[in-house]
């Protein structure tokens, strides 16, 4: 019975939102998506609690098996819960082609449900990739902009390269005898454990977008806003987090992918940081800051911090996908997401403004919100391990404060009443704004306000040694000196942001350009070997080939000139030869030799009009007689052997 | 069983030749019906199916035929032509669902794609050299009149081309199979026996030789990175249905012989050139993707990408002739894969073909950027090529995933080099979504405008192919039932 929720969790949003992704019927769409998704979040929140534990035969050394732990029974009501918050919004923000909308949606969530219950490589490959062309299909949602579809499909390329690693970790699991199941992996023989490890571990970080694949991240803005809200931030980034925190037994069984990965997630944390404080965009401003909070996710999974790690994605999903629901409830009414046109914005629509406040402050790590006692759940075992680390987390941590203070002195800042005319005129830049924001869009971000308000107590005391060992991980040890400190810190940053301006250097706010450098240093280089390739397949590989039968027909002809020419007249001239000698034996020997004389020059000359026959000059003929001719030869080699 | 299915067919083909007083409707349904009924066989046929011994053969018969020769009328199926088999009939029925609309001739077409159907159902139940050589060259015939009589373009030429090239092809592979009987002792065409016999055991100059001859002829077939080249410029001139055929089964007849043939007669030869296989494999792998990426023509691309997805089977079946340590499992998962790919390419890229068909039904051009915006004219053909596009490129959920998942793990578990394969998958997506984009977004522009939506016959033939590749990709037990063993016992012939 438990075994058919699990399955029903995942197979209901995908049949319906494929079902709906075709079907076109965009009336019924948005009630059919609701009911659905509230079935799923109901469901996620029983198999949280009962755990169930599913497998059917899938390819060839592996299976399909689902399962919830620990770690599975936070995520999947995480997910379950913003898919559904985000999808009420976009009942009210999304108009047109919302069956396909929706659809999409779904299926999505049911491959980010899959991801994160997945217990096999190819069950999780299966859904990791659904994920991503997911993401291609509704960052391309708007399909008559073509910039929107390539940033769908740059997003999509980039993440795949990431993935090829779990193809490649799912050989080397095969090679190094441990088997398909995740959990098995750190089993596997020391050569092929390296492999396997470093195969997930990129495929991970491009999915939580960390360096070097973060710029994907920025093109995926062009998407809805509650795409970036779910995909771009709560769910599908997350799973990359995720995924890291999943394999951590592996990651710490090499002895350098643990190291490595808690770098790679603090150095993203510092420059991301670094990169949305430079922002004038606040869906740019958010990527950025999502690509700088996975870094702590990684940084976690890296130290072995898997209750921190945890904690922090869940309070993540919770803030973020509020910000961004905010940011498009103000892109959808103003028409902008500009910062410099959302001056007041707070104060237009207090309800938006208020949450978007909440979020804001936890997203800085303000006490007592989320992601400040998260955060640190975080940083307290990095002090243990490294103190380099640590203090380049703290700078992270410190950046956090910086970019969401940036959001708050901008939407809560009084405009004058001078400047309201010019403020007006930046409105409308990218959209014709409606001026309003519906009930629809405002509930979901009061739920998620409260979330980002009081998640933080996953990772305090009392809940968050119980947490810990349901992880199985060590207590959380962040100590209340370190909770002040970081809380101090942010309050200061805080205070500076709203009374000095932060610089918005150029490259910064370029993504240091990052895409562009892989453009000139990846795509033009495989695009111009492509043209290459193709050039010479078309120019030397199919001209030798061509080549072949002009050769053939020169020398058929060249021997039909031989035939003609030597052959053919030498048994003419013999036959004329004859003929001759045979007038002249006849003249000599009267009637005796010729009738039969006469009979062989006849037949001579027959075998002479015989010869000539197969020169035709058609190609056909020759080759069936070289198919002829190759036969008799076959037929010799049998018989004579 | 199997004569039935192999020659129905037939027969009907025969009679719509030999009938001109049937009308071009009774003759386009009777093709359909015959179709139909090939699929309702195969289904039964499958229901029937238990898995034989190894190197035992289900459904079997067998009468005398050449008994000078030692080659007999000997048909049967196993767990790696029963799946081609059934591809072959529901990519038959595809085409002629989808010729419901043909108005060129359509009861001579009818009676070519009927005969067509035979000579490849026929050549995937043999069990003697000469009657597999038989189907092999009548199905090249067959195809060189559907694109010199259906076709487009260039036409003539191209069938030509591709005749020329692949009868050749079909000529080596011939030398190849006189080679086999000429050392078999007794000698024999019968394949059950020359798989048991293994007459080049031990001679590995000979045995050389005639893989060779037999791998160029089926290397030609495939196609292979360098002897591909016939291939695009048939596909671009073949008619639809042509295209799809050709992609969808008469490719197959190259990688099938790999399995059938090559692999389990010749094994030590096998081994000891495996890794030039593999090589071919790869190369054909990223050669075939970068220079589809840069097609502006959308056949060619498709073409080329065939390339690409049967070089994936090469590389499978060259990595299964690598012998490492203990790795027998990777390498019965990478032929499993290489099996299951060749029935997921054919049902993808044929109905890849199908659809491209409708460009040249609408605006007589292959030409991508004569494009733009197609989705607003016509969404269901929009949604319909993009979820054959994302199955092409191995999304999960679609049956190129199981098999290109199970390719890769066979083949990096056995020979790690081939992960520099994995390349392709990602070159794929990038050309696939390109083509999404210069067909289907943007501003609808140029050719596009007016474009008529797909019609009945267009979405029940690729609708459905697609259908069975999604099937394939969620629930891929009862293809992967049939497949497994047979391609475990592969293995073990392999290892011999």
């Amino acid at each position: 019975m438990t075994d058919v929720a699990l399955w029903l969790l995942v197979l209901l949003p995908a049949v319906v939102g494929g079902l709906l992704t075709l079907s076109r019927l965009d009336r019924p769409a948005v009630a059919v998506s609701l009911t659905t998704a509230g079935v799923t979040a109901v469901l996620a929140m029983v198999v949280s609690v009962v755990r169930p534990q599913v497998a059917v035969p899938f390819v060839a050394g592996a299976k399909f098996a689902l399962g919830v732990d620990g770690l599975s029974a936070l995520m999947v009501p995480m997910v379950a819960v913003v898919t559904l918050l985000v999808l009420v919004f976009a009942a009210g923000d999304i108009k047109e082609s919302r069956a396909r909308f929706h659809g999409l949606m779904l299926v999505f969530a049911a491959a980010a449900l899959v991801t994160a219950t997945a217990q096999t490589l190819p069950a999780l490959l299966m859904a990791w990739e659904v994920m991503g062309a997911m993401s291609f299909a509704l960052i391309g949602f708007w399909w008559r902009d073509d910039h929107r579809v390539s940033s769908g499909t740059v997003a999509f390329l980039t993440t795949r390269t990431a993935d090829l690693g779990i193809y490649l970790a799912a050989g080397a699991a095969i090679a190094g005898g441990a088997g398909m199941v995740l959990a098995d992996l750190p089993a596997s023989s020391p050569a092929w454990r390296h492999v396997v490890a470093a195969g997930i571990l990129v495929a991970a970080l491009g999915k939580a977008a960390q360096l070097p694949f973060s710029f994907w991240l920025s093109r995926a803005m062009e998407g809805p806003s509650p795409v970036s809200a779910l995909l771009h931030s709560a769910a599908m980034v997350a799973m990359g987090g995720y995924l890291l925190l999943r394999v951590q037994p592996l990651l710490a069984s090499t002895g350098w992918a643990a190291p490595t990965t808690a770098w790679i997630g603090v150095t993203t944390a510092v420059v991301m940081g670094a990169v949305a404080v430079a922002q004038r965009d606040l869906k740019q401003l958010l990527a950025a800051s999502t690509s700088a909070q996975l870094g702590f996710v990684v940084m976690a999974a890296g130290l072995g911090a898997v209750a921190g790690g945890t904690t922090h994605l869940v309070a993540h999903a919770s803030t973020k996908a509020l910000l961004f629901l905010a940011a498009g409830a103000w892109l959808s009414a103003l028409g902008t997401k500009q910062l410099t046109a959302l001056n007041g914005v707070a104060r237009r629509w207090p309800v938006v403004g208020w949450a978007a406040t909440v979020g804001a402050l936890s997203l800085a790590g303000v006490p007592p919100l989320a992601l400040w006692a998260t955060k640190d759940a975080v940083l307290a075992p990095a002090l243990e391990q490294s103190w380099p680390l640590y203090l380049v987390g703290m700078a992270g941590a410190a950046l956090s404060a910086a970019y969401a203070a940036k959001i708050l002195v901008v939407v809560w800042r009084r405009v004058p009443a001078s400047r309201r005319g010019e403020l007006k005129s930046r409105f409308d830049e990218e959209r014709q704004g409606s001026r309003h924001v519906g009930l629809a869009e405002k509930a979901p971000l009061v739920v998620l306000a409260l979330g980002a308000a009081v998640l933080g107590v996953l990772a305090l005391p009392p809940l968050g040694s119980t947490m810990a060992r349901a992880l199985g991980d060590e207590a959380i040890g962040s100590t209340p000196g370190e909770l002040a400190l970081s809380g101090g810190i942010a309050v200061v940053v805080l205070l500076l942001v709203w009374w000095l301006n932060v610089p918005e250097p150029r490259w910064l706010r370029d993504w240091m350009g990052l895409e562009r450098g892989v453009d000139i240093l990846v795509v033009r280089p495989i695009l111009a070997l492509a043209e290459r390739c193709a050039r010479f397949d078309d120019h030397i590989l199919d001209r030798a080939v061509e080549a072949v039968p002009s050769l053939i027909t020169r020398g058929a002809s060249s021997t039909a000139r031989f035939d003609d020419g030597v052959l053919d007249k030498g048994v003419m001239a013999s036959s004329r030869g004859v003929v001759a000698l045979a007038q002249r034996s006849a003249s000599a020997d009267g009637h005796w030799f010729d009738g039969a004389v006469e009979a062989v020059a006849a037949a001579v000359r027959s075998l002479g009009r015989l010869a000539r026959k197969p020169q035709t000059g058609a190609l056909h003929q020759y080759y069936i007689q070289a198919v002829a001719v190759l036969a008799v030869g076959v037929l010799l080699l049998i018989t004579v052997r | 069983m199997l004569s039935l299915i192999v020659f129905l067919p037939l027969v009907v083909s025969l009679a719509l030749v030999a009938l001109p007083v049937i009308g071009d409707v009774v003759a386009r349904w009777v093709w359909v019906s015959v179709a139909a009924v090939e699929v309702v066989l195969l289904i039964a046929v499958w229901q029937g199916y238990e898995t034989p011994a190894p190197g035992a053969l289900a459904f079997e018969e067998q009468v005398p035929w050449i008994p000078g020769l030692n080659s007999s009328y000997h048909v049967g199926v196993d767990g790696l032509s029963l799946p081609l088999l059934a591809m072959t009939a529901v990519i038959f029925l595809a085409c002629a669902v989808y010729s419901l609309g043909e108005r060129n001739r359509p009861r001579l077409q009818a009676a070519l794609f009927l005969f067509l159907q035979s000579m490849s159902m026929g050549l995937f139940v043999s069990a003697d050299l000469i009657l597999f050589f038989l189907f092999f060259d009548l199905s090249i015939v067959g195809m060189y009149f559907i694109i010199a009589g259906w076709g487009h373009g260039d036409a003539a030429r191209s069938a030509m081309k591709f005749f020329l090239y692949t009868f050749l092809g079909s000529l080596s592979l011939l030398v190849g199979f006189i080679g086999l009987y000429v050392f078999a002792d007794p000698h024999t065409f019968d394949m059950v026996e020359l798989t048991a016999q293994l007459p080049l055991a031990g001679s590995s100059l000979a045995g050389g030789a005639i893989l060779a001859a037999i791998l160029l002829g089926l290397a030609v077939k495939t196609p292979t990175v360098p002897f591909h080249t016939w291939l695009p410029p048939a596909h671009t001139d073949a008619p639809a249905g042509g295209s799809a055929v050709l992609a969808g089964v008469l490719l197959k007849m190259g990688t099938y012989g790999f399995l059938r043939i090559a692999m389990p007669m010749l094994p030590e030869a096998w081994r000891s050139w495996a890794w030039v296989i593999l090589a071919v494999g790869v190369i054909s792998v990223v050669y075939g993707a970068l220079v589809a990426l840069a097609q502006s023509n959308l056949k060619r691309m498709i073409a080329y990408t065939s390339v690409n997805h049967m070089g994936y089977i090469v590389m499978a079946v060259g990595a299964a002739g690598v012998l490492a340590s203990d790795a027998e499992q990777a390498r019965t998962i990478a032929v499993t894969g290489a099996v299951t790919q060749m029935v997921s390419h054919g049902l993808i890229t044929g109905a890849l073909f199908l659809l491209a068909g409708v460009l040249h039904d609408r605006a007589d051009t292959y030409e991508m950027d004569a494009y733009g915006g197609l989705a607003s004219p016509a969404p269901r053909f929009a949604a319909l090529f993009a979820v054959g596009a994302f199955a092409s490129l191995g999304l999960p959920g679609f049956s190129g995933f199981i098999a290109e998942f199970q390719i890769f793990t066979g083949s990096i578990a056995t020979v790690p080099v081939t992960a520099v394969a994995l390349l392709g998958i990602l070159i794929t997506a990038a050309l696939f979504l390109r083509a999404l984009q210069r067909l289907f977004t943007g501003e609808t522009r140029g050719s596009s405008e007016g474009f008529a939506d797909l019609r009945l016959p267009e979405l029940l033939s690729a609708g459905p192919l697609l259908l069975l590749s999604l099937l394939i990709g969620v629930l891929p037990r009862f293809l992967l039932d049939v497949i497994e063993p047979a391609a475990a016992a592969l293995v073990s012939l392999v290892g011999r």
